[in-house]
């Protein structure tokens, strides 16, 4: 069951929450809503689900427009940030609340309910636990009580409010793990809110990048962190560096050096930033080619596979962040307060 | 002052004195609120008992069964039942809309519902008066048609709603506000309907505030004194509610029936103290997780 989203605006108040928001969830695919806290995901999601409703703009299930069906008819399933659970239930209740509230005449019969209950307990891996009350359950335990109870209801799309948010480093890691599993098994249009850039490329097929109400980027994890469309996404995406400079005629001036710019090649002296991956800089010891900047070791931290080094430009660019491979670290034998020179290898320019 | 001790053997008395009083203060604050709470507590349910048993035990039954007394008690238990009712229905919607809805003139909602609580309970009886009374503004029309409301039970059971309105509002706005409507969403997303959701998941998270505050309701229903003096006209066997009479009784001189009487209301009070102690641990009870949910062993997910 694809989702299409066409032109949702949301205002609350003051605040823009939405601002002419359109995105396309093929069936099937797992999509990431991903962005800083208030760039509108999370109301994004609760307009798919019929939570809140949209100034402007319209929802389609399927080709179908949801814009005006009440929540209760959309068929979603919805996992709350902070899971919702039913406090007073068991484990079993919280799962089998969605059937046993179906008009009599659609309501499986009490038997029905607790296979289906019991064999999606089994697919979260909570069947010995049905008995308990959520208050007597861990965090990730609780979270997959939400999530089977969601999916309880068999619902067209899964829509998932921050599901790893409220949960500790390692739980997080393997749940994710888990519900990139589930999400192969029971292969439901599912939309998570993360705003978390790994959480995202680890787990999703497709990242929607959002910003202030607005999409900056949809595509798959790659295309995403390979080729980022906006600033905003380069800087949201891993960790990047940016020296500030001046755009010319396909070429950028950077302090002493210059790089090629080819796309620039209509800009006449215009002020620009390259974005520069924390992994995409050479380091040496002595200066070489067309585009080398001097700066001096302020820190550095040498543990695991890769060693992170913080760098001050002598020009006064400020200090910028480099990560090289153990082995390469090695061979230049660097030390704080050493004099080192840095290129560049892969430069996205983006005018100011 | 030489009260330096060893640091070695008495390092966790020092941490209590450092956040403590000295123990004349503590003993002076505690003997304050003890004869405070004699003074106004202890020692005038204890004469209330005594003046009651003062002729004697065949004395204190004749005055409650007496015909008067028990027309009244009978009063009392028919406004309470209609009262309490009204405001738990007055209560709960009031509280639902404020807290699961957001609309304009929410706080203007919030305020008037403390309003009984702010005025004299002798002016919330005068406002009935002037509104239903023989010269009130519906007076002329309700006595056209030969509806009696002042003086008569329906006016008793409006004063009596009035006064004692704020109590289940109150006691369930905080804790509804506290819980959000998050588990009602799901309900809803979950495809549960507006009733169903309110009574699978509203009512049973706020049952046991709502147990305290219709008991608080029902005790000041059945005890509310000022505001149905206004209204009822005093009339012997008909409009006479338990304080009512025990104030008559009181203004005859007949000091050990009046005072039986009030031991009735007095009883009634602490049973009212009982229940609500009893509810107050049921209410802990439920909302008391047994382990750091956190602390729990997690299942590995493989």
């Amino acid at each position: 069951m694809s989702i299409e989203v066409r032109n949702l605006r949301k205002v609350f108040g003051d605040f823009v929450a939405l601002d002419d928001v359109s995105l396309d969830v093929p069936g099937g695919e797992l999509v990431a809503l991903l962005g800083p806290s208030g760039s509108g995901k999370t109301t994004l999601l609760r307009i798919i689900a019929g939570l809140e409703p949209a100034d402007r703009g319209s929802i389609h299930f399927h080709g179908e427009d949801a814009t005006d069906q009440p929540v209760r008819e959309r068929q979603v399933g919805f996992v709350f940030q902070h899971y919702a659970l039913f406090r007073h239930m068991s484990v079993f209740e919280n799962v089998a609340f969605g059937l046993r509230v179906r008009p009599r005449r659609v309501r499986p019969s009490a038997a029905e309910i607790r296979e289906s209950v019991m064999s999606l307990l089994k697919l979260v891996q909570l069947d010995m636990l049905a008995d308990r009350r959520p208050s007597e359950l861990s965090g990730g335990q609780r979270q997959r009580v939400a999530l089977a109870r969601a999916l309880a209801v068999k619902p067209k799309v899964l829509l998932l409010d921050e599901p790893f948010g409220a949960l500790d480093a390692k739980v997080r890691k393997e749940l994710r793990r888990w519900l990139r599993r589930l999400h192969e098994e029971v292969h439901v249009t599912s939309v998570f809110v993360t705003h978390d850039q790994e959480e995202a490329l680890e787990v999703s097929d497709r990242v929607v990048i959002m910003n202030e109400g607005k999409v900056e980027q949809s595509g798959t994890p790659e295309e995403v962190y390979e080729q980022p469309a906006t600033p905003f996404v380069y800087g949201f995406l891993g960790d990047v560096n940016l020296f500030h400079g001046r755009i010319n005629e396909g070429r950028v001036k950077i302090g002493e050096g210059e790089l090629e710019a080819p796309e620039w090649a209509d800009a006449r002296d215009q002020a620009g930033i390259a974005y520069v991956r924390t992994y995409d800089v050479e380091l040496r010891r002595v200066r070489s080619g067309a585009f080398s900047l001097e700066a001096v070791v302020r820190q550095v931290r040498a543990f695991g596979a890769v060693v992170r080094l913080e760098l001050d430009l002598v020009d006064g660019g400020g200090t910028i962040e480099a990560h090289i491979p153990r082995g390469r670290f090695d061979g230049l034998a660097l030390g704080r307060g050493q004099t080192v020179y840095v290129s560049p290898t892969n430069v996205r320019v983006f005018a100011q | 002052m030489t009260s330096i001790a060893l640091p070695t053997t008495t390092a966790p008395r020092a941490v209590t004195r450092a956040t403590g009083e000295s123990r004349l203060v503590r003993w002076t604050l505690i003997a304050m609120a003890l004869a405070f709470l004699a003074l106004t507590l202890v020692l005038p349910l204890a004469l209330v008992f005594a003046q009651a048993l003062s002729k004697g035990l065949p004395a204190y039954w004749e005055a409650i069964k007496e015909p008067d007394a028990l027309s009244a008690a009978k009063l009392t238990l028919l406004i309470a039942s209609i009262a309490v009712p009204l405001n738990l229905a007055f209560g709960v919607a009031a509280a639902w809309c404020i807290t699961k809805f957001d609309f304009p003139g929410k706080h203007v909602l919030i305020t008037l519902i403390d309003l009984p609580f702010a005025v004299s309970p002798v002016i919330s009886g005068m406002i009935f008066v002037l509104l239903f009374g023989a010269h009130g503004w519906f007076g002329p029309w309700l006595l056209a048609h030969d509806i009696k409301i002042i003086f008569a039970v329906p006016g008793i059971v409006l004063a009596t709603t009035f006064v004692t309105a704020p109590f289940v509002a109150r006691e369930l706005i905080p804790l509804m506000q506290e819980q959000g409507c998050e588990e009602e969403e799901a309900a809803i997303v979950l495809g549960a309907g507006g009733w169903q959701t309110f009574f699978r998941i509203t009512l049973p998270n706020i049952k046991w505030g709502l147990l305290y505050g219709l008991i608080l309701c029902n005790a000041r229903a059945m005890g509310e004194f000022g505001a149905v003096s206004v209204v009822s006209g005093h009339i012997r066997g008909e409009t006479n509610t338990l304080p009512l009479h025990v104030e008559i009784l009181y203004n005859e001189y007949a000091f050990a029936a009046s005072f039986a009487v009030a031991s009735v209301l007095t009883l009634l009070a602490l049973v009212t103290l009982a229940l609500k102690s009893l509810v107050e641990w049921q209410q802990r009870r439920s909302s008391y997780h047994p382990a750091d949910p956190e602390a729990l062993p997690e299942r590995i997910v493989a």
